[in-house]
């Protein structure tokens, strides 16, 4: 029977290693048999997953050596507890050991788990500094954003911490999430439950408008798979931060600022950009690439 | 002796338009002067109908209504389809209204039957469409009938267009009927794109401060299919539709539907099953028709309403919808559910409880919703007499060898053998006769008898309701695929294994489906987004359901 | 922060937690396979071999309580239908619907058998 395009938005995480990697290349690290569960929600007697909400392992891609992590939206938000955390910094570090060409992160997670605050808020720390030592010994760091829960709290930060991120139109990347900021702030800062709006804020096609997401792509998991293998040749050599690069990044961001001091709307920002809004969130990602000048 | 008098009817509009003609400029009512209007022309005891369909309502006048002073405005008798808006129902808590006869109460079920309870109404009866617009003409039409149109002239001639709906038959049951007809218009305009109501039925027209309320009723999300409604459409296709060559068809409104619709051009499609099954409906404009209708597979569909934001995409297909001279769409309640009835082969639906008798309903206790139009299109078309493949294979199976060759229709109920919550759809005794109980009804709120269902689909197959030979195997059929409800788990396993082998029952792997196949990937579009794009950008869904 | 998933979050002795062990066909070929996801309405099946190839043994975990002897309805049919003899099936449960357990274990069943290692 033929199979039809696999959405990444719609497969798990399990599916989107297998699809993403070389065939028959991807080995698990730390797999499901050998239930390493979390203890905080076996304490709550709440209902656990044998691999605690994320896969991690090692692979190939289009040939080249990679360590590969996707986190499961479907599982408690892709929540990072203690263990699900440490999973992600183990491999992190792995990384210093084994020399991969570069760390994927598939990132699908609403941030810290609620039921282990403490020992996931540790966690994300954990995991920044394994990015940033990772980096620092030359190890490209990617995050790819395309699955129900998007990238959002400790993993938004993450995610920008990461040397590129490829991104869906239903990605979506930020640091509070919109039900968080209506309960903080109240309705009228952020409807939470106007979805075109929630997009239009933290969705694929503004954060690549904005270059937060070096890439947009469709929402396929091959998509995704071509975009990380051209990224890859890219990183044929690390080369270290400098200061100079560094101040370079805050004199864009302190500009961004300036620009769109008064935004409250994506719409606002294609307005400005390209003197016209309306037809942007309806662009194809091919369309929508063209106008903003990206090679595919 | 003084002489008969003929034309009462006639005499009494002329008074009572006499009484509005202060208020009035021709045809034409100012909204600001529409609750006196109402006070002027509306009698005490009147038959009223406020156009409530499926989508389209005459809010604008609803809300009026409820504006009239009680001490005029009394013993109301509601004739109307749909009970949707709470101003229909605010109208009887104010004791305006004393009699209604509907077809369907929706949002209002619950409102409803806690006033019936209270004894506040009487309900005539709750209807099927059709029944209730055959009464129009027979022995209720309205006295007064406040309808809406999108657009009216400056003459009153009405553009109803994509949303026609139910306009034409209340219009003209009480046009003719000495009776009198208010329109409220979204905007008046020198020229209509084109005549859905001839100005000289209509007495007057509003323009409403805000155009009428429409509401998506028939926009599912693929995004919510679930793999079992996948694997159950599957089933559908391959068990039932190529099993009998069903080109004409209707289908109900929910998930398991929807399902099927986009499972036409991926797995019916590989199936080869394209231009032998489901070429013609009576639908709805569904979006989730869309990947169906593109891929070639759909030849004709005519519509009851319409559906928001499918406008431009019906108007720029008019091989397949019905369509004006002036490009835009027209549905006809009426005419679709007679064609729903006599004209298809198929009505295919869900429901909310199975009996063991094959009855099924969606009353439960505290909500009193009514039928619409499944009870029309899922029985038997008794007086259908023309011939098709699958009617007749039907027949044979149903009536077995008899003399006189007749056809019978399919009438499917595809379900889940658990709702939400662990609910079992599959019950004893259905909720439907203890709420004719509570609400002194004559009849339990049935939706399809089970005598007309002839077949039930679940995720654990299909039963053939008309190959059982004896209300013992009937039952047992029902039990077979009743799954782990404590109505299945009652089945008797060697009948149902021996109903099995005789074809009664079909599981998935007796029709060589894997369960493994069933994945949402076999969905031809899996958001309202992938909608969008098969419909080349033609689809334009209602805020609610977007993401962009 | 995440906030929990009411219908995932568990208060204490939220769980039930039982053994199965049923007859069923030996299966041949076998390998690791976890097949599912923890969600509202949805399981997790994970599939290993064990040493007694005429029975295949079942651990179930579930957030849906008293629902025990669907459980083993369930399963019994499961075990029948299929030669699952030398598999254990270790499920974690959000309360889903005897529909999806049926559908995930056939699925888990027909991955393992399939992929040999």
């Amino acid at each position: 029977m033929n199979r039809r395009r696999v959405s990444y938005f719609e497969a798990s995480a399990r599916v989107r290693v297998h699809g993403l990697v070389d065939e028959n290349s991807f080995v698990e690290l730390c797999p499901a048999e050998l239930r390493k569960t979390s203890p905080h929600l076996a304490s709550l007697d709440a209902p656990l997953a044998f691999d605690d909400g994320v896969v991690v392992g090692r692979a190939t891609l289009a040939g080249s050596a990679i360590l590969i992590a996707a986190q499961e939206g479907r599982f408690n938000g892709g929540s990072v507890g203690e263990v699900h955390g440490a999973k992600i910094r183990g491999l992190l570090e792995l990384a210093l050991l084994t020399k991969p060409v570069a760390v994927l992160l598939l990132v699908d997670s609403g941030g810290v788990r609620l039921q282990e605050a403490n020992a996931g808020l540790i966690a994300i720390s954990e995991i920044m500094r394994a990015v940033l030592k990772g980096q620092s010994a030359g190890i490209p760091v990617f995050a790819l954003i395309g699955g129900s829960c998007g990238a959002f709290g400790g993993m938004g930060i993450v995610a920008r911490l990461c040397n590129e991120i490829v991104m869906s139109e239903q990605g979506r990347l930020g640091l509070s999430g919109p039900e968080v900021i209506e309960t903080v702030k109240g309705v009228e800062e952020f409807d939470s439950r106007d979805r075109a709006l929630v997009w239009r804020i933290t969705g694929g096609k503004i954060r690549r408008t904005l270059g937060e997401a070096t890439r947009l792509v469709d929402d396929l998991i091959p998509a995704f798979r071509d975009a990380a293998t051209r990224l890859l040749a890219r990183y044929v050599e690390l080369p270290p931060v400098t200061l100079d690069d560094l101040q370079q990044a805050q004199h864009r961001l302190t500009e961004r600022t300036g620009r769109f001091a008064e935004v409250s709307d994506g719409q606002q920002i294609w307005q400005q950009i390209f003197s016209e809004s309306a037809g942007i969130a309806g662009l194809t990602v091919s369309d929508f690439n063209r106008l903003l000048g990206d090679q595919p | 002796m003084t002489a008969k008098c003929w034309d009462k009817l006639a005499r009494n509009r002329a008074e009572r338009l006499a009484r509005a003609q202060t208020l009035v400029r021709g045809r034409l009512v100012a909204a600001n002067d529409i609750v006196a209007l109402f006070e002027a022309l509306i009698e005490p005891g009147d038959r009223v109908c406020i156009e409530g369909n499926n989508q389209k309502q005459a809010d604008f006048l609803a809300r009026s209504l409820v504006k009239t002073d009680p001490a005029k405005l009394r013993d109301l008798h509601l004739v109307q389809s749909v009970l949707a808006l709470p101003e229909h129902i605010d109208l009887i808590e104010r004791g305006q209204v004393s009699r209604i006869d509907f077809s369907f109460s929706g949002p209002q079920a619950a409102r409803l039957a806690r006033l019936v309870e209270a004894k506040k109404i009487t309900i005539g009866a709750i209807h099927t469409y059709l029944e209730l617009f055959g009464r129009y003409f027979v022995d209720l039409t309205p006295r007064v009938a406040l309808i809406a149109a999108h657009s009216a002239d400056r003459e009153g001639n009405l553009y109803t267009g994509p949303n026609t709906e139910d306009t034409p038959a209340i219009v003209e049951a009480t046009a003719f009927k000495g009776g009198i007809v208010i329109a409220q218009v979204n905007e008046i305009v020198d020229k209509l794109p084109r005549v859905d109501i001839p100005a000289d039925w209509v007495n007057y027209v509003v323009e409403a401060p805000t155009p009428n309320h429409i509401e998506p009723l028939f926009t599912r999300d693929p995004a919510q299919i679930t793999e079992i409604q996948v694997l159950m459409g599957m089933i559908a296709i391959k068990g039932l539709y190529a099993e009998y060559g069903i080109k004409r068809l209707n289908h109900g409104i929910g998930f398991d539907t929807a399902a099927i619709e986009l499972l036409l051009p991926t797995y019916a499609a590989e199936l080869g099953l394209k231009g032998k099954i489901c070429t013609h409906w009576a639908l709805n404009p569904h979006p989730t028709l869309i990947p169906a209708i593109e891929a070639g597979f759909v030849e004709s569909v005519h519509c009851f309403g319409s559906e928001v934001g499918m406008e431009r995409y019906t108007a720029a297909r008019p091989d397949i919808f019905f369509i004006g001279a002036d490009g835009s769409m027209r549905s006809n309640r009426a005419f679709s559910q007679a064609a729903g009835h006599y004209a298809c082969d198929l009505f295919i639906g869900s429901t909310l409880q199975i009996d063991l008798q094959a009855n099924s309903s969606t009353a439960t206790l505290d909500r009193i919703a009514g039928f619409g139009g499944a009870p029309n299109m899922g029985a038997d078309a008794r007086g259908r007499r023309h011939a098709s493949p699958a009617w007749l294979r039907a027949g044979r199976e149903g009536r077995g060898e008899i003399a006189m060759p007749r056809g019978q229709k399919l009438v499917v109920q595809i379900v889940e053998t658990f709702r939400e919550h662990m609910q079992p759809t599959f019950v004893e005794r259905l909720d439907a006769w203890e709420l004719a109980t509570t609400a002194s009804m004559e009849l339990p709120p049935v939706m399809i008898y089970g005598e007309d269902l002839t077949h039930i689909i679940t995720e654990e197959g299909i039963a053939n309701l008309l190959l059982c030979r004896s209300p013992a195997e009937r039952e047992q059929a029902i039990r077979g695929v009743a799954g782990y409800t404590p109505v299945g788990m009652a089945r008797d396993t060697a009948m149902v294994e021996n109903l099995r082998d005789r074809g009664i029952i079909r599981r998935a792997e007796d029709l060589g489906i894997r369960k493994c196949e069933a994945t949402r990937d076999l969905l031809a579009a899996r958001s309202i987004k992938e909608l969008v794009l098969a419909s080349e950008g033609l689809y334009d869904p209602p805020g609610q359901f977007r993401n962009w | 922060m995440t906030r929990p998933d009411n219908s995932v979050i568990g208060r204490l002795n939220n769980m039930e937690k039982f053994t199965l062990s049923l007859q069923s066909q030996p299966q041949q070929r076998h390998c690791i396979t976890l097949c599912g996801v923890v969600s509202s309405g949805n399981l997790e099946v994970l599939v290993e071999k064990t040493q007694h190839p005429d029975s295949c043994e079942f651990e179930i975990s579930t957030s849906a309580l008293g629902f025990r002897d669907i459980w083993q309805a369930v399963l019994k049919d499961f075990a029948a239908r299929h030669a699952a003899g030398g598999l254990k099936f270790s499920i974690n449960d959000a309360g889903a619907t005897p529909a999806v357990v049926s559908l995930r274990l056939d699925q888990a069943v027909e991955i393992c058998s399939r992929e040999v290692t």
